[in-house]
C-alpha cells in the first residue's frame, strides 16, 4: 500500500486530523499550501505593541505574577497557537512555521518575553515563510521580542552620544548569535572584530517601551558612528547600514549552507544526506533565499518520502495526539504536558533552540516520561477505540504487531496507550 | 486520613488515581456503604479460587496449577474442593472470619470475548452498552457522585451528578504495560534502547516486566483503597464508591504474572477493610471482572480470553466463610464451547441481591438498575439476616 499520503501528513504536517481525507497527491497537497496565504486567524492578533502595553501596565501596577497582565496575554496566546497547530489544514505551512519559529528563537527563560512572544510568531516569522529569508531576518531583528531577548535593546555605542555620556556601552549578544545561530554560522569563519564591528552595526536598535506607538524604534543617539566593516563589507552608519548588514548576512552563501542543513536534518534525517543538502543550497542560492521554493525543493528530493526516518519531539508528538483524536485543544491541559515531556511551549534553555535530533529527545528517563503521559492522557480521553484510530492516523505504517498488542489489550486506556508510545506514532 | 466530600470536591484530597487504578466515589443517603472494585482485563478465576477437588483441573491446566492447601506455597484451604491463591491471604483472613464470600463460575450476559464490549456491559448492566452506568442509577437523585482519578468509568456514568478531580503530573501504568511497550520499541534503534533503560533506570527490573510485581503500584492501589476508606467511613462522605485494578490479562506466563495484580488487590481490600473502621460493619463490597479466561493453559504458559470467572463479596453484614458455586464441572462436555469454565450464576443476579438487601432496593429501582434482566433473580441469602 501506498504511504505517501500518511507520510504527507505526519512527515511534513503535525499529523492526520481525525479522518480528513489523506491527499490524492501527496506532494501536489503540500506544495499548494505554499501558495495559498497562511490560514492563521487569530481572534485578537497578537502585536508587540499590545505585548509591550502588558509589560507597562504591570511595571505601574505592580500586580502579583500571577495576576500580571503579561501573564494572561501569554497563557491566551499560547492556548491560540497550540489550538491553531491541532486543527488546522495547512499543517505543512504550519510546521515552517514552527520550523522557522525555533531557527530564531526567543525564549521565555529570559524576563518579559512572555508577553511578545506569540507576536513575534505573528509579525515576525508567519508572514515569511514561504518569502524572502532575508526579509524574515529584518523583521526577527527589528522585533521587540529579539531585541529584548538578546540584549540589544541597552546596548550602546561607546562613541555615540549616548554612550559619551553614559558609563554603558555595547552589548554585542545580538551580534554574535545572529552570526552564529541565524545566518552564516561559525562555517563562514568570522573572527571576534566581525562580532565586534557587527555589534556597532546594530547599536540603537531598541525600543521603544513608555511612549505609545510602543515597538521597535531606532535610537541615533545610542547608534556608533562610523562605517564598520564585517566580514570584509564596508557598512555606513546610521539604521540604514544595519539593514545593508542584514541583507548581506542572509544571503550569504555560508548561510544558504547553514539553512539547508538545518531544513534537511528536518525534513529528511537527523544526519542530513549531503545531496539533498546540496539542493537545498543551490535552491537558496538560485531563488535569492525563497524560503517557499526551498521548501518546494525538499517536497521535491526522494530522500524525503522515506517513512519514520525521524523522532518526533515531545511537542510534534502531543500536537499529533490531539489532531488524530480531535480532541478540543482547549480541553487539554497542553502547556503542563509539554513541561512535562520536556519541551515547555517558547521556553528553549538557550537561543540555539531545541535540538531537531533523536538522541537529544530519547533520553531513558524523557522515553518513559512518554509512556506515562501517553497512560494518563489515554485515561483522560476517554472510550475511544484505539484500533480504528491507529488505522486512521497510521494507515500502511501500522505494524502488524502494534496493531494486534492494541487489539488484544486489556482496557481500552491500555490499547490507546500502546498506540501513542508505539514507535510508529513517535516517529515522523 | 479523613477526607469530607466537600474537601474532595475542592481538589484537597490529594493524588488519588496511581497506576492502573482508580477511584471515584458517590454519595448515597444513609450510613450503609457499597463499594465495587473492577478487576479490568479478565481475572482467571480458577487461578484466584482454584477447584483443586475437581478431577479435571490438573488435566486442563496442570502446568498452571498451584500446590493444594497443606503443601509448600499452596492455596489457602476454603473448606474442601477450593483453595485461595496464596497471594490472597488477606481475603483468607476475612474469609475464615465470615465476612467474605466467594461466588464462583459467574459471568454477565455477554458471550463474546472482547475486553472492551464486556467491560462496557459490564459496566451499563446489560447485555448492551447503554450511556450510563448501573452504579450511577444506584445513586439517589439529590446526590452528588464524585469520580476521583483520570476519568470517570462507565460504571458511574449517567444521570447522577457526577463531579471530577483529576491528580497534578502523570499517573503511571503497570508494569505489565511497561513490558508490551518496551517489546513493541524493542527493534527501534532509537526508543527500543531508551525505553528498556529508562525502566531499569525506574527500578523495574528484567523480572518485573516479565511478570508486573512492582511493589510500587502494589502501594498505589492499597493508597487509593486506604483514600477510598476513609472518605466512606466520614460522616458527611460518600455512601459509593467504584474502584478498578488492571493487570489481569495473562496471555503468557499466567502463574508469576498474577502473583503481583493479586497481592496489589489483596493489600487493597484490606487497606479498605482498615481505613473503614467501624463503617466496615456497614460496608459491603463486590469485587468483579469482565469475563473468565479458558480453562485450558495456552501454548506461553498463559490463558486466553473466556467465559466464567470468579466474584467476591467482602463486608461486615456479609454472610462470608462459603464458596456459593453451582460448579458446573470441567470434565468433557461441560466446557463452555468446549474451552471455558461454564457460567452457572449471573453476575447480575449476585449484584441484585446485595443492593435488594444491602440498600434495600425494591423491585422497580432494581429493574431501572439493571434493564432487561427480569429473568435474572436476585441472589437471597449473601447478607446475614
Amino acid at each position: 500500500m501506498d504511504t505517501a499520503p500518511l507520510h504527507a501528513m505526519i512527515r511534513f504536517g503535525l499529523g492526520r486530523r481525525g479522518a480528513e481525507p489523506p491527499p490524492a497527491d501527496p506532494a501536489a497537497w503540500l506544495l499548494e499550501q505554499l501558495r495559498t496565504p497562511d490560514p492563521a486567524r487569530f481572534d485578537d492578533p497578537p502585536t508587540a505593541a499590545q505585548g509591550l502595553a502588558a509589560l507597562r501596565e504591570d511595571r505601574d501596577t505592580k500586580p502579583p505574577p500571577n495576576e500580571s497582565r503579561a501573564r494572561k496575554l501569554f497563557q491566551a496566546q499560547a492556548a491560540a497557537q497550540m489550538a491553531h497547530a491541532v486543527t488546522t489544514d495547512a499543517p505543512f505551512r504550519e510546521r515552517l512555521v514552527w520550523f522557522w519559529t525555533n531557527h530564531f528563537t526567543v525564549s521565555l527563560r529570559r524576563g518579559e518575553i512572555a508577553p511578545l512572544a506569540a507576536a513575534f510568531v505573528q509579525e515576525a516569522i508567519r508572514p515569511h515563510v514561504t518569502g524572502r529569508f532575508q526579509d524574515m531576518v529584518l523583521a526577527v531583528m527589528r522585533h521587540p521580542a529579539m531585541l529584548l531577548y538578546l540584549d540589544n535593546a541597552a546596548s550602546i555605542g561607546p562613541d555615540s552620544e549616548a554612550g559619551q555620556r553614559s558609563k554603558r556601552g555595547l552589548n554585542e549578544n545580538l551580534a554574535r548569535e545572529c552570526l552564529e545561530l541565524h545566518t552564516v554560522s561559525p562555517l563562514a569563519g568570522y573572527t571576534q572584530a566581525d562580532v565586534t564591528a557587527f555589534a556597532n552595526v546594530l547599536t540603537g536598535w531598541s525600543i521603544e517601551r513608555q511612549q505609545d506607538p510602543l515597538g521597535f524604534r531606532y535610537r541615533p543617539r545610542a547608534h556608533q558612528p562610523g562605517t564598520q566593516t564585517v566580514m570584509g563589507q564596508p557598512f555606513a552608519p546610521d539604521e540604514a547600514g544595519g539593514t545593508a548588514a542584514l541583507r548581506f548576512l542572509a544571503s550569504h552563501p555560508a548561510t544558504h549552507r547553514f539553512l539547508a542543513t538545518k531544513l534537511v536534518r528536518h525534513f529528511i534525517a537527523d544526519d542530513p544526506p549531503p545531496d539533498a543538502v546540496r539542493r537545498i543550497e543551490a535552491t537558496l542560492r538560485d531563488t535569492q533565499g525563497d524560503l517557499g521554493e526551498a521548501a518546494a525543493a525538499i517536497v521535491r528530493l526522494e530522500a524525503a518520502w522515506t517513512p519514520g526516518q525521524k523522532l518526533r519531539a515531545p511537542t510534534d508528538l502531543v500536537i499529533a495526539a490531539a489532531r488524530c483524536l480531535e480532541v478540543p485543544p482547549d480541553r487539554l491541559p497542553v502547556l503542563a504536558i509539554l513541561d512535562g515531556l520536556g519541551q515547555p511551549l517558547w521556553r528553549a534553555p538557550a537561543p540555539n533552540g531545541w535540538p531537531d535530533r533523536a538522541t537529544d529527545w530519547a533520553g531513558p528517563e524523557a522515553m518513559v516520561r512518554r509512556i506515562d503521559w501517553a497512560s494518563g492522557f489515554a485515561a483522560r480521553i476517554g472510550e475511544r477505540d484505539a484500533t480504528q484510530i491507529a488505522e486512521t492516523a497510521l494507515g500502511p505504517l501500522l505494524r502488524p504487531e502494534t496493531r494486534d498488542a492494541i487489539r488484544r489489550a486489556g482496557s481500552r486506556r491500555d490499547a490507546m496507550t500502546l498506540l501513542l508510545t508505539s514507535p510508529e506514532f513517535q516517529r515522523r | 486520613m479523613i477526607i469530607p466530600r466537600r474537601t474532595a470536591l475542592l481538589g484537597l484530597a490529594g493524588g488519588l488515581a496511581l497506576g492502573r487504578a482508580s477511584l471515584a466515589t458517590a454519595a448515597a443517603a444513609g450510613e450503609r456503604r457499597f463499594v465495587t472494585v473492577l478487576l479490568r482485563g479478565a481475572l482467571d478465576g480458577m487461578a484466584a479460587v482454584v477447584p483443586y477437588g475437581d478431577p479435571d483441573l490438573t488435566r486442563l491446566r496442570g502446568e498452571i496449577v498451584p500446590p493444594e492447601p497443606g503443601r509448600p506455597d499452596g492455596t489457602l484451604d476454603l473448606g474442601g474442593f477450593y483453595g485461595l491463591h496464596p497471594a490472597l491471604a488477606g481475603l483468607h483472613a476475612l474469609y475464615k472470619d465470615g465476612q467474605a464470600a466467594i461466588i464462583h463460575a459467574v459471568a454477565g450476559p455477554y458471550r463474546v470475548r472482547s475486553h472492551f464490549e464486556a467491560q462496557d456491559c459490564l459496566e451499563s448492566g446489560a447485555a448492551h452498552r447503554m450511556d450510563s452506568g448501573w452504579l450511577n442509577r444506584v445513586v439517589g437523585t439529590g446526590d452528588e457522585a464524585l469520580a476521583v482519578g483520570a476519568s470517570v468509568p462507565l460504571l458511574l456514568q449517567g444521570p447522577a451528578q457526577v463531579a471530577n478531580w483529576a491528580p497534578h503530573g502523570f499517573s503511571q501504568p503497570a508494569g505489565g504495560l511497561y513490558a508490551q511497550i518496551a517489546a513493541l520499541n524493542a527493534a527501534d534503534p532509537v526508543t527500543g534502547p531508551a525505553i528498556a533503560q529508562g525502566l531499569r533506570a525506574r527500578g523495574f527490573s528484567a523480572g518485573v516486566l516479565g511478570g508486573p510485581d512492582d511493589p510500587k503500584a502494589r502501594n498505589a492501589f492499597a493508597t487509593l483503597a486506604r483514600a477510598a476508606g476513609a472518605m466512606l467511613a466520614a460522616p458527611d462522605g460518600p455512601r459509593i464508591a467504584a474502584l478498578e485494578l488492571g493487570g489481569w490479562d495473562t496471555h503468557t506466563n499466567q502463574a508469576s504474572r498474577l502473583t503481583g495484580p493479586l497481592k496489589e488487590l489483596d493489600s487493597g481490600l484490606v487497606a479498605l477493610r482498615t481505613a473503614l473502621g467501624p463503617a466496615w460493619a456497614q460496608t459491603v463490597v463486590l469485587v468483579m471482572t469482565e469475563f473468565g479466561r479458558t480453562a485450558r493453559v495456552n501454548g506461553t504458559k498463559g490463558t486466553d480470553h473466556g467465559t466464567g470467572t470468579v466474584a467476591f463479596v467482602l463486608g461486615g453484614p456479609v454472610a462470608g466463610g462459603t464458596v456459593r458455586a453451582d460448579w458446573p464441572g470441567l470434565a468433557p462436555g461441560r466446557l463452555w464451547e468446549d474451552r471455558d469454565l461454564a457460567p452457572a450464576t449471573d453476575l447480575r443476579a449476585v449484584a441484585k441481591g446485595l443492593l435488594a438487601e444491602h440498600l434495600r432496593l425494591g423491585g422497580t429501582a432494581l429493574a431501572r438498575v439493571f434493564p432487561g434482566s427480569e429473568a435474572v433473580g436476585a441472589t437471597g441469602g449473601l447478607l446475614r439476616a
